[in-house]
């Protein structure tokens, strides 16, 4: 079976149990290796999907509290999370006959809204704030230190209603409607347990994380993530993803951080400012992506280049250079980022921007220092305002019969 | 339960499929009508609290006689499992003595509770129920009996609604804009717990409960609730206020009589109870539908009490279908009551107005909790 596998096809596929040829999509990091269906990336294996998976073009990004304390509840959702984010990753419904095969005298199990759409390459991912330990009252030697509260940056105008959550699910997905059919039918199973503490669309991811994808432009015009770190950059990962196991609770190991940054732009502004302070405060020009003084894309940035006029060719305060491993001692992050546009602000202004999410080993020895790098120094800050900020634990991938943070929850 | 007992509360008319239903508890033995030999068990109820003169009964027809000694209007009530309503009265006015007849088919753990103000979850004490349970009871009885005992719940709302909509009616017509505006949330609270009822007759809503915005067809008022509250709240009493007054209270008696010869199925109590949470969820935590006087935490009380009288109606056949649900149910039911206690300002609640957007949020959340269990219903008891 090639081409797009439909919803309704899958059905039959997975009752027949049969394989499915023409597999593709299969991560670097899947343990699996059962051939999957075209589309659909696998759900359990190493680490968890949706990390270096090849960015998906859309997210649904959301945010949890917990309004419980009880341990066994919270336990139960994440067991029919589980089930149901692995159903809907596979293109299925959340329940067999979801959508409209059940009792019609009740509400479906299904929202039914993905019915007939293919798979996608929907990844969720799934990470515990800091609140999750405090309101299940869990041993405070399992919290991880990483989870430590993120300073305030200068210039921060954080929105406490966009920012913290006791749990989060990343859904990434190549169309928009199955992302959202993924979030909101998740978030339906919580109520009572968990209640939304905010949540972002995002379209047009602004990085890529596989060296098969072209680099994205960001809504500046300029290309993103030119020197991200890769799915294909295995040891760098183990240095700068993956939490090892001498870094904390054994829970964590193989997994990650993620931290996330709603960044609004003032686009506006942005759009009156010449092409060549643009480039100038990027360090990057607009049309190939290439460092300032180079000429490829991926042509290495001279940092130490000298131009006509006696000035470093990129600027001493440019974006590149204060966010680059040359200047932060070192420091890497996997950035998975998309842009967003929530509608026009009621001045007539694009409430748009970066929704910017990224995995680390440690967010205060890596986001810390080049996000303070990034709010004193970097002019892009007179464009950008930060209005939201959370972090979480995001634990590695899934065996066979596992839920989310069953390790955790069973330490 | 025997169609005579039913036919003394005045369901007079149960037809079409929940007639057929109600035939099967001919099939069950008859429920003990002289099992109540020893007499009404009497019930004094005052201000604080709330003596029984038995704490236990046979099975069968019990019959309380409540007499108020407080100085605050009361109600009495007798729950089973989940606060399923077996009966009650309600409106008991200080100085009245009213009897409650109810029909306990099963033995068993049941509670009674006086509500002095008509607040909270009352003066509750445990009360036995005794006799074995022998009658055989099907899936269809006790649907039936759902059916028929949110009528009678029903019939008891509209029964306390009719006379607090006329004092609400008098006070406007007298001018008396103070003690109208007092009674307004009060009277209105019988009208929001069985709104569903009235909104299956299409017509009564509309004048009863319309919106100064609604789309109305040429010629067509403005009456009702809302009109008489934006005239006290708003606009002064009016020269057509008498007669708005008037009108209401003829919609309402108008809602009584049809009520009287409804037909109900356990999806529409089911629906029922779901749509009461909608309209919480989209009128009352917008403070959308009082606008003018912003007492919609009274409303809000009201729809969730009466979702729960749905619900618990339903909860023998819940119970059999599907055990987890019930617990969850009252859970849920709980969390929202307690949420709500904290908004209490003696006998009523805060103004919308004084609300804070975290206020909101927390309603929110309470509700779409219980908003979810409560959509199951259905599905669980036609499964």
């Amino acid at each position: 079976m090639t081409g797009r596998l439909s919803r309704r096809r899958l059905l039959g596929w997975a009752g027949a149990g049969a394989a499915v040829a023409g597999a593709g999509a299969v991560t670097a990091c899947s343990a699996s290796l059962a051939p999957v269906a075209e589309g659909v990336v696998p759900f359990r294996g190493e680490r968890q999907a949706g990390i270096v998976t090849p960015a998906q073009d859309r997210l649904h990004f959301v945010a949890l509290d917990l309004t419980t304390d009880n341990r066994d509840r919270v336990r139960a959702l994440l067991q029919k999370w589980t089930t149901a984010a692995e159903r809907m990753t596979a293109g299925a419904e959340t329940a067999p006959g979801g959508a409209v095969g059940g009792n019609p005298d009740g509400p479906p199990a299904d929202t039914g809204e993905a019915l007939g759409l293919p798979a996608a390459k929907l990844t969720l991912t799934f990470g515990v704030g800091p609140g999750f330990f405090d309101k299940l009252g869990l041993d405070p030697a399992l919290r991880p230190a990483g989870l430590a509260e993120l300073p305030r940056f200068t210039l921060d105008q954080l929105d406490p209603a966009l920012s913290g959550g006791d749990l989060c699910i990343q859904a990434c997905a190549d169309d928009p409607q199955v992302a959202v059919h993924a979030v909101r039918n998740l978030v339906r199973m919580g109520f009572g347990t968990t209640t939304v503490r905010w949540s972002q669309l995002g379209f047009g991811r602004t990085s890529s994380t596989s060296t098969a994808q072209a680099t994205p432009r960001n809504l500046f015009g300029f290309k993103d993530g030119t020197r991200n770190l890769k799915a294909e950059d295995g040891a760098e990962l183990d240095q700068h993803v993956w939490v090892q196991p001498a870094d904390g609770p054994p829970w964590l190991a193989g997994g990650t951080y993620l931290v996330a940054r709603r960044i609004r732009m003032h686009i506006e502004i942005w759009d009156r400012t010449s092409l060549t302070e643009q480039e100038t405060i990027i360090g990057r020009t607009k049309g190939e992506g290439a460092a300032l003084g180079a000429t490829g894309e991926f042509d290495p940035a001279d940092f130490a280049a000298i131009g006509p006029d006696g000035q470093p060719r990129i600027g001493e305060v440019a974006h590149i250079r204060l966010a680059s491993a040359e200047a932060l001692n070192g420091v890497r992050i996997l950035r998975r980022g998309y842009n967003f546009v929530d509608g026009s602000d009621g001045q007539g202004h694009l409430n748009a921007g970066l929704f910017f999410v990224a995995f680390m080993r440690d967010p205060h020895a890596q986001f810390v220092p080049m996000q303070r790098a990034l709010a004193n120094n970097d002019v892009m800050m007179e464009y950008i305002e930060h209005t939201g900020s959370a972090v979480f634990a995001c634990p590695p991938g899934l065996t066979e019969g596992q839920y989310w943070a069953q390790p955790l929850l069973e330490a | 339960m025997s169609r005579t007992s039913r036919a003394a509360v005045r369901v007079t008319t149960v037809i079409g499929a929940a007639a057929a239903l109600a035939a099967c508890t001919s099939t069950a033995p008859p429920s003990g009508g002289d099992a109540a030999g020893g007499g009404p068990i009497a019930v004094t109820a005052a201000d604080a609290s709330c003596d029984v003169a038995a704490a236990e009964a046979p099975a069968g027809k019990i019959t309380f006689s409540v007499r108020n000694t407080g100085s605050k209007i009361t109600e009495f009530y007798l729950y089973g499992t989940g606060d399923r309503i077996m009966g009650e009265v309600e409106n008991i006015g200080p100085g009245l003595t009213r009897d409650l007849i109810v029909e306990v088919p099963d033995g068993g753990s049941y509670t009674t509770a006086c509500k002095p103000g008509m607040v909270g979850d009352g003066i509750r004490a445990p009360f036995t129920v005794t006799g074995s349970a022998t009658r055989s009871v099907d899936e269809n009885t006790r649907l039936a009996e759902a059916t028929t005992g949110y009528h009678r719940w029903v019939t008891s709302q509209i029964e306390a609604l009719v006379p607090k909509t006329q004092e609400f009616v008098d006070a406007v017509k007298a001018g008396d804009v103070e003690t109208a505006k007092a009674l307004f949330p009060v009277a209105r609270t019988y009208w929001e717990r069985i709104e569903p009822v009235a909104e299956s007759f299409g017509d009564i809503d509309p004048k009863i409960d319309g919106r100064e915005d609604d789309e109305r067809d040429a010629g067509v008022q403005f009456t009702g609730y809302h009109r008489l509250e934006k005239d006290l709240w708003v606009d002064g009493l009016q020269a057509d206020s008498p007669a708005m007054a008037d009108q209401l209270m003829a919609d309402i008696r108008d809602l009584q009589s049809r009520t009287a010869t409804v037909e109900l199925t356990p999806v529409q109590l089911a629906n029922g109870a779901k749509e009461l949470l909608d309209e919480v969820a989209t009128g009352k935590i917008t403070g959308e539908e009082d606008r003018y006087s912003h007492t919609d935490l009274w409303d809000f009380k009201a729809n969730v009490e009466g979702s729960q009288g749905a619900v618990a109606s339903l909860r023998p056949v819940i119970d059999e279908k599907d055990p987890t649900l019930g617990p969850v149910l009252d859970e849920r039911f709980a969390a929202v009551d307690a949420l709500l206690e904290e908004y209490r300002v003696g006998d009523g609640y805060r103004l919308y107005t004084e609300l804070t957007d975290e206020d909101k949020r927390r309603m929110a959340e309470a509700v779409d909790a219980l908003g979810e269990p409560v959509s199951q219903v259905a599905g669980v008891v036609t499964s």
